[in-house]
């Protein structure tokens, strides 16, 4: 490398990676304004804005082939595109939720979309990798970001106890990762994904650092994407963080964190050795996940296990290890953040001052989609998507997952796999009704929700729920174009990167 | 009359009517919103049925046939391929036709939450409507599962006092079953585009159709798809959803749950359990006869003792669907014709019987037939048209339902598949028992002492009620006196279907024995028919 053209090089390169360029200045921006005009209502619409001018440039960039910038460090491309849609949109939807949920527990600080923006930027950066220190850079960046998040109610006990958590166990993911960043490279002697394929590991010594090294570098994202039995810290943050920003960590990170998972997987350990310990990790997260659902009273908790079995189902596809099973998870990474942002962001709206806290149980919400009917038929919309039923987005993604798993010859797994959706179903219908087949009268003794205790939804809000809602059916039934589209992401040709 | 995409049509006019609905304010205007729709639908039915020819060969294609083959990526041999053939004709017309009965049944039944009620109904037509005409098996996967969403809501909203026990139940016993089906039908998928499409994955039913399932997966196979539509149907040991969901739902969603809903069971096994997996078929053939038999007089003896009228008729349809089961695997032309046209009775005559129960419970509010007696002279044309009902359902000759029944005994006296006269002599009682069972159920109700007042004032059928009966009651008629123009339609079907299966039984059987050692893992299939007592380990059928 001649590092004297590096910078015009750098500067050169700029272009290909728009979004995060955009979404990180803007971002500073942000922090410069709030500064000057402390938490001004303009904040989060610039911050939107952004994101959409960013989610914009993905969708052009969605045909175009698969390449390196940065001197090796980072993918652009189409399946860079795709992940960075999801990740985008995600951030949109989360910010236009936060706008009246965050101003109705007066903490609508600036600083809070400068921050979304900044996770963005980690995500992106994640979902780019094609080196393993940009990997850790964009997973570090995105964590931080979400530690501060998740702690943003101050005064509430149960959020500072979970943004603890969350930090502390992140750290210690971070150092097992790390650690097996560091023994791959010393086996390989490089951190670039592709090279690390390439390297020759003859020696028994050598394959045991490379192997030790991955199976810890796999635990720490196991942690990031909330596999079991790394799983533990997923209900306490997610119950405690401000809701529409767990609906945002429960799906861009997962988005991105699965994307340099299967960039790791396709890139750097190609052989498929893996397989049965996917598989095996695919089984706990589904069965944990999904078991533990089926206690749940409190909505948010039960949303947490719940995408901890989704976890479960996106690495079935991994498992599979197939251009299929990949092009099945990255569609399944599409349909879920939308299906979860909206299922969170129905319980944001619907929060209220009452005598348990702003959380929701089952039993207050008794016959709310009476009085919401459009929060009642979007959170119908999303369970049912939830549990995978055509003519749902959540079927179609979970068709294409298990069925190259089946292809696979790993029809044990989508035989286990199917019967924890149906599990399923018991805990999501029960949320369905609640909101719909019990009313108010009937649970009278828990003291249902009053009219007053709602916050006031925006328009902006409601229409980002309905759009999500519509979003479902329209990629339960026409996603032929979609699943064609990241299958190509994964064809031989497009799947060796320049050098 | 040839109208472009008209089996489209038939199956989507009522989601659109369903949407409109979404946009309508006033009651009034919901309702007849889907009166139309189901009635535009029932008329544009029609001509599928002067449409559909059955003396052209169904060995080929379907008819009326839309195909839409780009829906999915070219990795998936998947197609929107819907169209009519005689096994699906009857059905679609008795789906259509049950349509509009059931928009006025709910005219006045339904007071809260209208809006929401007729979307749900609509879309829970065009949900059935497309499973009777998927030829391909992925679209009817979702055509089938499209059923339980709005069933879910109108038991669970709509219904009795109960009705959430009922309509979660309702949901997760159908959802294990198909859920599991869905593996099979990946499994099956991938198999066959690797013997028969060149590698490419494919659900089209006539390519399936062209593969012998080799008897080693054929096992498992049969017994996931089996166990799916069993539980549907639904069959002895896994029937126990089906009274709950009955009794709780309101009158409209038990016409449509037993009318058609339940033939969505019946008419999967025939579709697709028959004709891939033939060899397992005829070996447990025998066994599916005992479980339909337990189910008919199991069925009858239970419905004998209830209280609760809807309650007995929920029962009753336990047992007339035994007759179906018993006809599909007798594997001879008369019973399978027989089968086929029983669930064409069954929805007819089980379907007014909710109906008629329905008014009497919208007049009383309640289905206590102790809370009745003597009603005959009060309501002299509901008891009319309920003792025609329950004669037809009874199977007494001239009403329909002693077509079906005694074409299906006839037929599997005659099995050598299930060879077993003994057996088909204990299904015969239950002819005998439905006679007791609903006449008895008609003497409580209507006859004897006229002991209350408020049963004394009671109104007889209004114009409206009298409209919605009129069409089933003439239909009882028509198909008892003269089946012949209904047989017809489905003879050449239903003749298909037998050959293929024992076309493809030979086929296999013979590349079994050609290649004895090709398979990974021994047979635990036996390859010829056998006595059902033999084989009873891991069969779908025994547990829920």
């Amino acid at each position: 490398m001649d590092l004297s053209s590096a910078f015009s090089t750098i500067v050169a390169e700029l272009p290909a990676i728009f979004s995060m360029t955009v979404v990180g200045l803007v971002g500073l921006v942000l922090i410069v304004v709030d500064a000057y005009r402390n938490d001004h209502p303009a904040i989060p619409w610039l911050g939107a804005a952004a994101l959409a001018a960013a989610s914009v440039w993905e969708v052009t960039q969605l045909g175009a082939p698969a390449d390196t910038v940065f001197f090796e460090t980072l993918r652009t491309g189409g399946f860079v595109a795709f992940i960075n849609l999801i990740v985008l949109l995600t951030g949109l939807a989360t910010t236009l939720l936060s706008i009246p949920y965050l101003n109705q527990l007066r903490h609508d600080y600036g600083e809070v979309y400068a921050l979304i923006l900044y996770a963005t930027v980690g995500m992106i950066m994640l979902g780019s990798s094609n080196n393993m220190i940009s990997i850790f850079l964009g997973l570090e960046t995105m964590s931080v970001c979400l530690y501060v998040l998740t702690g943003l109610i101050r005064e509430d006990e149960g959020a500072v106890e979970s943004a603890l958590k969350y930090f502390l166990l992140g750290a210690f993911s971070t150092g097992f990762f790390l650690y097996g960043i560091a023994l791959m490279y010393g086996a390989t002697g490089t951190m670039v994904l592709p090279e690390m394929a390439a390297a020759d590991l003859a020696t028994t010594s050598t394959q045991l650092l490379f192997w030790g090294g991955f199976a810890l570098f796999l635990v720490g994202f196991f942690f990031k994407v909330s596999a079991a039995p790394f799983h533990m810290w997923t209900p306490d943050v997610y119950q405690g963080a401000p809701t529409p920003l767990t609906g945002y960590m429960s799906t861009a990170t997962k988005a991105a964190a699965f994307a340099a998972l299967i960039l790791v997987l396709v890139h750097a350990v190609p052989g498929g050795e893996w397989q049965l310990v996917l598989a095996a990790v695919a089984v706990l997260t589904m069965v944990m996940g999904n078991v533990m659902a089926l206690a749940q009273t409190n909505v948010k908790r039960l949303l947490a296990y719940s995408s901890i079995a989704h976890a479960g189902y996106v690495l079935v596809g991994l498992a599979a290890g197939t251009q299929a099973g990949y092009a099945g998870a990255l569609f399944y990474l599409l349909v879920y953040a939308v299906m979860n942002i909206g299922a969170f962001g129905v319980m944001a709206l619907l929060e209220w001052d009452g005598k348990e806290g702003r959380e929701q149980t089952l039993s207050s919400l008794a016959g709310i989609a009476d009085r919401r009917p459009i929060l009642g038929t979007t959170m119908g919309v999303f369970m049912f998507s939830l549990i995978g039923f055509p003519p749902l987005g959540g079927f179609a993604g979970k068709y294409f997952v298990f069925a190259p798993a089946v292809e696979a010859g790993l029809t044990w797994l989508v035989v286990i796999g199917v019967l924890m959706s149906a599990l399923s179903a018991y805990y999501y219908l029960r949320v369905v009704y609640v909101f719909w087949m019990q009313s108010a009268a009937e649970v009278e003794a828990t003291n249902p929700v009053t009219e007053a205790a709602f916050p006031p939804a925006t328009r902006m809000a409601m229409g980002t729920l309905v759009v999500c809602a519509v979003a479902l059916v329209v990629l339960g039934i026409f996603f032929g174009g979609v699943l064609e589209t990241t299958a190509g992401f994964f064809e031989a040709s497009a799947m060796a990167a320049a050098p | 009359m040839n109208i472009p995409y008209l089996t489209s049509l038939v199956i989507f006019l009522p989601a659109f009517g369903a949407l409109l609905t979404l946009f309508l304010r006033r009651a009034t205007a919901i309702r007849w919103t889907a009166l139309a729709t189901t009635t535009a639908t029932f008329v544009l039915s029609i001509g599928l049925f002067t449409g559909y020819d059955p003396t052209v060969s169904t060995a080929q294609a379907p008819q009326l046939v839309d195909i839409w083959a780009e829906w999915l990526p070219e990795a998936f041999d998947v197609k929107y391929f819907v169209g009519i053939d005689g096994l699906s004709l009857l059905l679609v017309m008795l789906t259509t036709l049950l349509g509009p009965i059931v928009v006025l049944s709910s005219w006045t039944y339904i007071q809260e939450k209208q809006k929401g009620y007729y979307a749900l109904l609509l879309l829970l037509q065009t949900g059935i409507t497309g499973v009777f005409t998927s030829f391909d098996l992925f679209l009817f996967y979702i055509f089938f599962e499209l059923t339980l969403i709005p069933m879910y809501f109108i038991i669970g909203i709509w219904g009795g006092k109960e009705r959430i026990y009922a309509a979660v139940k309702f949901v997760i016993y159908t959802l294990v079953g198909s859920l599991l089906m869905l593996v099979g039908i990946l499994y099956l998928g991938y198999a066959a585009g690797e013997a028969v499409n060149s590698g490419i994955f494919t659900t089209d039913w006539y390519t399936l159709l062209e593969y012998n399932v080799p008897l080693a997966t054929q096992g498992w196979l049969f017994a996931v798809f089996a166990f799916s539509f069993a539980i549907k149907v639904p069959l002895f040991p896994v029937h126990t959803w089906l009274p709950d969901a009955h009794v709780q739902a309101p009158t409209g969603g038990s016409v449509i749950l037993a009318g058609v809903l339940l033939k969505m069971g019946t008419y999967g096994l025939l579709r697709f359990c028959l004709p891939f997996f033939p060899n397992v078929a005829q070996s447990y053939a025998g066994l599916f006869a005992v479980i339909a038999v337990i189910g008919i007089i199991y069925g009858a003896l239970v419905a004998r003792v209830q209280d609760d009228a809807k309650s007995l008729v929920a029962y009753s349809s336990i047992s007339h669907l035994g007759f179906v089961v018993l006809g599909l695997f007798a594997f001879t032309p008369e019973a399978m014709q027989g089968a086929v046209i029983q669930m064409i009775n069954h929805g007819l005559s089980t379907g007014a019987l909710f109906l008629l129960v329905g008014m009497l419970y919208e007049r009383r509010h309640t289905r206590m037939m102790d809370d009745y007696g003597g009603l005959a002279t009060a309501v002299p044309i509901l008891t009319t048209f309920m003792i025609i009902s329950v004669l037809a359902s009874a199977g007494l000759p001239g009403l329909n339902g002693f077509v079906g029944e005694f074409l299906i005994l006839l037929g599997a006296f005659q099995s050598t598949v299930i060879d077993s006269p003994v057996l088909i002599a204990f299904a015969t009682t239950g002819v005998i028992l439905a006679a007791v069972y609903l006449l008895h159920m008609v003497y409580r109700t209507f006859f004897g002492e006229l002991t209350e007042a408020a049963n004394a004032q009671m109104a007889d059928l209004n114009a409206r009620e009298f409209g919605l009966m009129v069409p089933l009651i003439v239909l009882m008629f028509v198909l008892g006196f003269y089946p012949t123009p209904f047989l017809q339609q489905t003879a050449p079907t239903t003749d298909f279907l037998l050959e293929t299966v024992e076309e493809k039984r030979m086929a296999i059987e013979a590349q079994a024995n050609d290649e004895p050692t090709t398979a990974e893992t021994p047979r635990k299939v036996p390859s010829a028919p056998l006595e059902a007592e033999e084989v009873s380990i891991d069969l779908p059928d025994e547990t829920p």
